[in-house]
């Protein structure tokens, strides 16, 4: 009996496992997938907590509701992954043999990274919401905050989701005149980028949008230490920006079990060849979602559109065939901008986010790059489909690789 | 591709001015660059240089802050005030390696 092994079972690796566990024949491969939580997080749900849209109970479920049958499913933290023993050891001692591998351990927020962040300011005037603990602890917070100066700052890149600041600032403005109280807080955008997002035109779309809604950009700040004593950011060159409220996006890094096993870079993502997804020093050894080192954005959707070139890659690896180099980076956002609008960005390795119309070429119904009512129904109807059709495994109406159709330059 | 001379030699760079062959970096050229850039090359320049070199020559991609922290032993304060404003891509041109990967 072959072994496939599936580490981690959030957004890729539940999507692999479904893709797989129907088509492999079940009297030669034996899929085992290991993960440590025996909740599935609906990730994206967490910007909308500080504001009370949605609860804690919105964005959970047990991750068992979304195996297939057939599949052995081990809850456990991993200890160490041997590569060139072909085996992992879990911390209940268990050790698992593979053939092939799926590495898909995700990435988390490290606050320690920081100096001075997790001092006395820590969830009392500073709160991160990629966690559904520190989203919850900032709703709690708002529900009472009486004004100020509230900062938004990424901390490094890359981080997961890079819009997702931006729609907590869009969000907040909103949020601010709803209370009544948007003419007692300032707001602020705190990046180590050079202006609102990474590529230039979406770039220009967002920062105009920031200016619009009044919220101010502080841009190229990297963050060198937090002083919570004094209620400073201050930056690795000197620079210092003060703030009432701190929202922070801690410095993201993949597994630790990657860093302890010696396969990942200094952030613990993994080197990771871009275009078959094959890990670039073992040739079993396949990586998917927000683990890999690839240069696009780390996002529930890349993971779904890399899931539909990993699942023909594996079947392909099995058969010896080549594997086709056929993932380009494609990446697609919806961006809440607050007031019931949204806009929508769709881009990859080479072509970034444009200006048009999505999936249909000049009908849509969705707007790129554009902020429209139905763009944010889009995103709100997204959670339907995440936890109906996307962990399934089942295909969307949106192809894996960008379409260039609908774009105007 | 623009050619351009410098410290007396001629060697193909980028918009930007970054080598695009690692190989035809030599010391006398990184002192060139530094001078563009404001920099005068002090042995903890070298340092940082000769760490960033190696680690390309090793594996192929260019050090991150963060790696040369971590592998270099150089404190990220130390790079902001060696390499002001925007360490990482100031201490790769000056190393005569490409432009780093921009953010996605």
């Amino acid at each position: 009996m072959k072994k496939l092994l599936i580490l981690g079972a959030g957004t890729a690796g539940t999507i692999m496992v479904n893709k797989l566990a129907p088509v492999l024949d079940k009297r030669e491969w034996q899929i085992t997938l290991v993960d440590q939580d025996e909740i599935h997080y609906y990730q994206p749900g967490f910007l909308f907590i500080p504001f009370g849209i949605y609860t804690r109970q919105d964005v959970i479920k047990p991750k068992r509701d979304f195996f297939p049958p057939g599949v052995e499913v081990i809850i456990s933290p991993i200890e160490l992954i041997e590569p060139d023993r072909n085996r992992v050891k879990l911390q209940n001692g268990k050790v698992l043999n593979y053939d092939i591998l799926i590495i898909a351990t995700g990435s988390h927020i490290h606050p320690e990274e920081t100096e001075g962040l997790l001092d006395g300011g820590w969830r009392q005037n500073i709160f991160d919401f990629y966690t559904v603990d520190g989203a919850c602890a900032l709703a709690q917070h708002l529900k009472y905050w009486e004004g100020g100066k509230l900062v938004m700052n990424v901390v490094e890149m890359p981080i997961k989701c890079p819009v997702a600041p931006l729609e907590f600032v869009f969000l907040a403005d909103w949020w601010f005149t709803e209370q009544g109280i948007r003419d007692k807080v300032e707001i602020e955008y705190v990046t180590p980028l050079p202006g609102a997002f990474t590529k230039p035109i979406a770039s220009k779309y967002l920062g105009n949008f920031l200016e619009k809604k009044n919220i101010r950009l502080v841009a190229e700040f990297n963050t060198g230490r937090v002083d919570s004593t004094r209620n400073k950011l201050i930056s690795w060159d000197g620079r210092e920006v003060d703030y009432d409220l701190l929202v922070i996006v801690p410095t993201i890094m993949g597994a630790d079990v990657i860093g302890r096993s010696g396969m990942g870079d200094d952030l613990n993502f993994i080197p990771t060849d871009p275009h078959t997804l094959q890990s670039k020093q073992w040739e079993n050894i396949f990586v998917i979602g927000d683990a890999t080192d690839v240069p696009t954005s780390k996002a529930g959707s890349v993971a779904h559109f890399e899931s539909e070139i990993l699942f023909e890659n594996i079947l392909r690896y099995i058969d010896g065939r080549p594997l086709l180099p056929d993932f380009d980076g494609h990446a697609n956002c919806f961006i809440e901008s607050g007031f019931g609008k949204g806009l929508l960005i769709d881009f990859n390795y080479t072509v970034e986010p444009l200006p048009g119309k999505f999936p249909l070429p000049g009908i849509g119904p969705y707007s790129l790059l554009e902020e429209t009512r139905m763009n944010h129904w889009g995103k709100m109807m997204f959670r339907w489909m995440y936890w109906n059709l996307l962990l399934k495994g089942a295909e969307l109406p949106i192809e894996a690789q960008m379409n260039m159709a609908g774009k105007r330059r | 591709m623009a050619t351009k001379t410098i410290a007396g030699k001629s060697i193909e760079v980028d918009a930007e001015g970054f080598l695009l062959n690692p190989d035809d970096w030599n010391e006398a050229i990184a002192e060139a660059l530094a001078r563009e850039e404001g920099i005068e090359l002090t042995e903890e320049h070298w340092k940082v240089i000769r760490f960033m070199r190696q680690d390309f020559k090793e594996r192929g991609q260019i050090p991150t802050i963060r790696r040369i922290k971590n592998a270099g032993g150089i404190p990220v304060q130390d790079l902001y005030r060696l390499f002001p404003d925007g360490p990482a891509k100031k201490a790769a041109k000056i190393a005569g390696l490409g432009k780093p990967q921009g953010c996605v």
